[in-house]
């Protein structure tokens, strides 16, 4: 299976995500933000970060770079497009999906661990992951998810939310809800499904040594799915 | 150009016979550049003029140090052609001027200092001292640092691992703010700044220069007064993406073989760094400052040397290689232009518009800058307290502790570092809030700890043992997470040197830190020095800050500090006598601040470490936790609230009264967890090499409980310990 990430000036979840991927079995390949093509991918991965310097708009910059005319050629004919982070932001920006990340409610940038609920496992993301929670890995300052309330009906009637935060026993409500986003919403799917955005970072919890081990139960999936 | 005299020199910060001394070397008046030159050049940042002579003594020698003080960072070798690249460095007066960019710049700047050196960083700590609680500028201060902090690391993406907080009412006018930075190199490619060779170009990439920061170095250098807010525009302003690009730029170049030296332009700017780069390679270097990228119109050659704008660096390349590295610093968007040579001259030249605009030999910059030998004197050891039976008739175990865990040096930290990442990079296998922070040596088995410990009460009561236990706290730390103590580097912010006890706790001070790093062989081989954290005659207590570093070979063998299972038995390693004077106990119940600091045996403490190191390798700790400040009953705390266990504490054997026990600050003091069928040959171990240890408990329920003294739940101690900032950030 093929995998592409790709770096923007600013990015620094580029390598997390390489090495995940090949931990995983993925034969990943780096792309650079200026090439115009990118090489045969099964998987494209946009990484998180501060593209560009998050200057003007989180992801507003990148979502204009030369690359990402061919990351909206592959998704619109169907190809994975993944984006965490930085990448759910360029992902918004570039409109393959609907919303926008805010700066987080209490303004603070946030760094911990938070548990995460499965929303839809109709698609390649989480069709075969057993747990209906997992413990994730959050690192923003704009990670509070807002859209209108039309565009909120429409995510919700074509099961667009992927994942909210959430206890350990999968409440997603307000005491649970880290950073103000909007239902709780942590990560979406464009209509389609093949297109995930999301905050929490699966790439920093694939070894019992670092802060959890949830990760790996996406990659795998992951992996199993492409 | 400006007639300079010496009224001007002192409004540069020099002082009249200074002056008179720059005169007399170049025989003739020094103009209005060359004097900018001169008064970045020799102010105490950049010239250690008082301190030279004693940091001289420094212990800097060890098998695995590559490289001490002198360079950018430090270097010690931690096996398998792996080497790292360390140091902390203050920014103490900008951040107290504009927090968030003081503190982001400061940074950016040690981050800079470290991958100069050709090594990409892997991790940031931060020691930060603010005034009083009640003071009304603290909270305000403390938000902009923390928000300044991440702001640059985190856009970088280096994970901030670990740090230290402290707040006291001698910091009111000048905050604290030491940023520390690891980073990892091939030690077979290491870059120094020493030029060699003439006509080799000299390059300047990164950001443009404009008008920020002109004269940084001398206002660190200099007492604050009431017209402090008239130096905001003496701050730098931070580009955390351009250092990004820089990083990765430069991390490029140094793949390859064009680069002769490198050096950041830091405190000084441009100025220091093309001295620094003439003088160790004994050369001359000639610029033409018409070629410098410039961000602002007009600006003087005075100006453009005595920039600190950010994110800049200057390269001596090899002949020819300059359009091989244009291409590189082309594909990071930056700026890159040669703007001059390396000359036989031993002479800095300086031209603009085709004029020559300064002519200056550097080793009146560098070898010659005044150096001073302060009068200073010895500090007193305190006479002792007698507390008597009656200081603690009324007293409750359960409420001592409550109060001592809502103290703001106690409390949890957790607000402050939640908003840095600690995870990028995916190596960090201990996070900050534990005894230190460890990251894994991406790829391999190894993994280094790394933390920053700081105790200006000690160091006030008593320079000579404050500076060693900063030392030995700065061990423990490293032998409680399970590594190897390997070297450490040295931030020392003082006051005054002018003013001969401000200059003792200096002189005394380094010499604790030089007698334990040599006996404990913990060898300093970085570090900065800050004097002048003065405001109106008031200054700050004398606050050594140490960054350690320790080595494990095999990172599944770190320890935690958090307890782990019911039944275990918990020892305490090293002698409890009671110490309360300066202890937290004494300051927060018993309302006393006199008396000398808890005495350092240096002999035990490499015991007691080494045994620690020892039963870790045989596999038989569970758990491990030092004990500092708040002594044995607050590190137990610590070690429930993290693992959500409570303890059985076992009568206390001896005649010490139980506050004593509990709270004293004795020095070289662990808590170990130990397996029961390991605790007989742990015991053995122990008496074999004589180390004194004490059976203090063992792990059960959910309280803490000693006799009918003491029982106490750990939600409730957990309250106290999480809720303090939290509440104080949002009043």
């Amino acid at each position: 299976m093929k995998s592409s990430v790709i770096i923007f000036p600013g990015s620094n979840c580029d390598r997390d995500m390489d090495v995940a991927l090949k931990k995983f079995g993925f034969e990943n390949q780096m792309v650079w933000h200026n090439d115009a093509e990118i090489p045969k991918s099964d998987l494209i991965v946009l990484p998180g970060g501060f593209s560009y310097g998050d200057y003007l708009r989180c992801g507003s910059i990148a979502g204009k770079s030369r690359i990402i005319k061919s990351v909206v050629n592959f998704a619109n004919s169907g190809g994975l497009v993944l984006g965490i982070c930085n990448g759910f932001q360029i992902l918004t920006e570039t409109g393959l999906l609907p919303g926008i990340l805010q700066q987080n409610k209490y303004l603070n940038f946030i760094c911990k661990n938070v548990f995460v609920k499965i929303k839809n496992k109709e698609n390649k993301y989480f069709k075969n992951i057993k747990k209906e929670v997992l413990e994730l890995h959050i690192a923003h300052n704009e990670g509070n998810y807002f859209c209108s309330n039309d565009e909120l009906k429409s995510i919700e009637d074509n099961g667009q939310i992927a994942v909210t935060y959430c206890d350990d026993k999968g409440n997603d409500d307000e005491p649970n809800n880290p950073n103000g986003a909007i239902k709780n919403i942590a990560g979406i799917f464009n209509k389609d499904k093949n297109i995930l955005g999301m905050m929490p970072h699966p790439e920093r919890m694939i070894d019992p040594f670092l802060s959890g081990e949830d990760g790996s139960l996406f990659f795998e999936n992951l992996i199993g799915n492409v | 150009m400006n007639e300079v005299n010496e009224q001007m020199a002192i409004e540069h910060g020099l002082k009249k016979d200074e002056y008179k001394k720059i005169c007399d070397l170049l025989k003739r008046t020094p103009n209005i550049t060359e004097l900018g030159i001169f008064s970045a050049m020799w102010n105490e940042h950049c010239s250690y003029k008082s301190s030279r002579r004693h940091l001289k003594k420094l212990h800097t020698k060890g098998d695995q140090v590559i490289q001490g003080p002198g360079e950018n960072a430090g270097v010690v070798d931690i096996e398998d052609d792996d080497a790292i690249v360390f140091k902390i460095e203050s920014h103490n007066h900008p951040s107290f001027i504009e927090p968030y960019q003081g503190a982001a710049t400061g940074v950016g700047g040690i981050m800079r200092d470290v991958f100069t050196m050709g090594a990409r960083p892997i991790a940031n700590l931060n020691s930060i001292h603010f005034g009083s609680i009640d003071n009304e500028k603290t909270r305000n201060l403390l938000r902009g640092v923390v928000k300044g902090i991440g702001g640059y690391g985190n856009c970088i993406g280096v994970p901030t691992i670990a740090g230290q907080t402290c707040f006291d009412e001698s910091y009111n006018g000048n905050i604290l703010v030491n940023a520390m930075t690891l980073g990892l190199v091939n030690k077979n490619k290491i870059f120094y700044s020493k030029a060699a060779g003439v006509d080799k170009p000299v390059i300047y990439v990164g950001s443009k220069t404009g008008r920020d920061g002109i004269h940084g170095a001398s206002m660190a250098s200099a007492i604050f007064d009431d017209k402090i807010e008239e130096k905001k525009p003496t701050v730098q302003v931070g580009d955390p993406f351009t250092e990004k690009l820089l990083l990765e730029a430069c991390l490029e170049l140094m793949a390859g073989k064009s680069i002769i030296s490198i050096q950041d332009m830091g405190a000084a700017g441009l100025t220091s760094s093309s001295i620094e780069m003439a003088s160790k390679g004994d050369l001359g270097i000639e610029i033409d400052l018409t070629k410098v990228p410039c961000r602002e119109e007009n600006m003087t050659p005075y100006e453009i040397m005595l920039s600190e704008s950010q994110e800049r660096m200057l390269i001596v390349l090899e002949a020819g290689k300059e359009d091989e590295a244009k291409k590189i610093f082309d594909k990071w968007n930056l700026d890159f232009a040669v703007i001059g040579k390396t000359t036989n001259s031993k002479n800095i030249e300086l031209f603009f518009e085709n004029k020559k605009v300064a002519e200056i030999p550097i080793d009146f910059l560098a070898e010659n800058a005044p150096m001073y030998d302060r009068k200073w004197i010895k500090a007193k050891l305190p006479k002792e307290n007698n507390f008597s039976k009656d200081d603690f008739k009324s007293l409750k175990l359960s409420d001592c502790l409550n109060k001592i865990l809502t103290d703001p040096n106690i409390a949890d930290k957790e607000w402050i570092w939640n908003q840095y990442d600690h995870t990028v990079m995916g190596d960090t296998i201990q996070k900050p809030g534990g005894n230190a922070g460890v990251v894994r040596v991406h790829g391999t088995n190894k993994a280094v700890a790394a933390s920053v410990d700081s105790s200006a009460t000690y160091c006030h009561a008593h320079p000579l043992t404050g500076g060693k236990q900063v030392v030995c706290e700065s061990w423990r730390n490293m032998i409680s997470v399970g590594a190897k103590p390997i070297a450490i580097t040295n931030c020392l912010n003082f006051g005054n040197p002018e003013k001969e006890k401000n200059m003792g706790e200096f002189v005394e001070c380094v010499e604790g830190i030089t007698e334990a790093s040599k006996y404990l062989n913990y060898p300093v081989v970085s570090g900065n020095v800050s004097f002048y954290n003065e405001t109106k005659d008031k200054g700050i207590k004398p606050t050594p800050s140490i960054g350690g570093i320790g080595l494990l070979s095999d990172y599944k063998q770190m320890v935690t500090m958090e307890l782990k299972n019911d039944g275990n038995y918990l020892l305490i390693i090293g002698k409890t006598e009671g110490h309360l004077d300066q202890s937290i106990f004494a300051k927060n119940i018993l309302s006393n601040h006199n008396g000398p600091p808890p005495e350092i045996n240096l002999f035990n403490e490499k015991q007691n470490g080494m045994s620690i190191l020892n039963l870790k390798n045989k596999n038989l700790i569970e758990t491990c936790h030092d004990v500092s400040l708040g002594g044995i009953l607050t590190a137990i705390s610590k070690m429930s609230i993290k693992g959500n266990k409570g303890v059985k504490i076992f009568p206390i054997e001896g005649l010490i009264n139980k506050f004593e026990y509990f709270f004293g600050e004795d020095q070289g003091r662990y808590i170990i967890e130990i397996k029961p069928e390991y605790l007989e040959n742990v015991e053995k171990i122990l008496k074999k090499n004589s180390i004194h240890f004490d059976k203090f408990g063992i792990v059960e329920s959910d309280k803490i409980t000693y006799g009918n003294d003491l029982k106490i739940s750990i939600g409730d101690i957990k309250e106290s310990y999480k809720k303090w900032l939290n509440e104080y950030m949002i009043n």
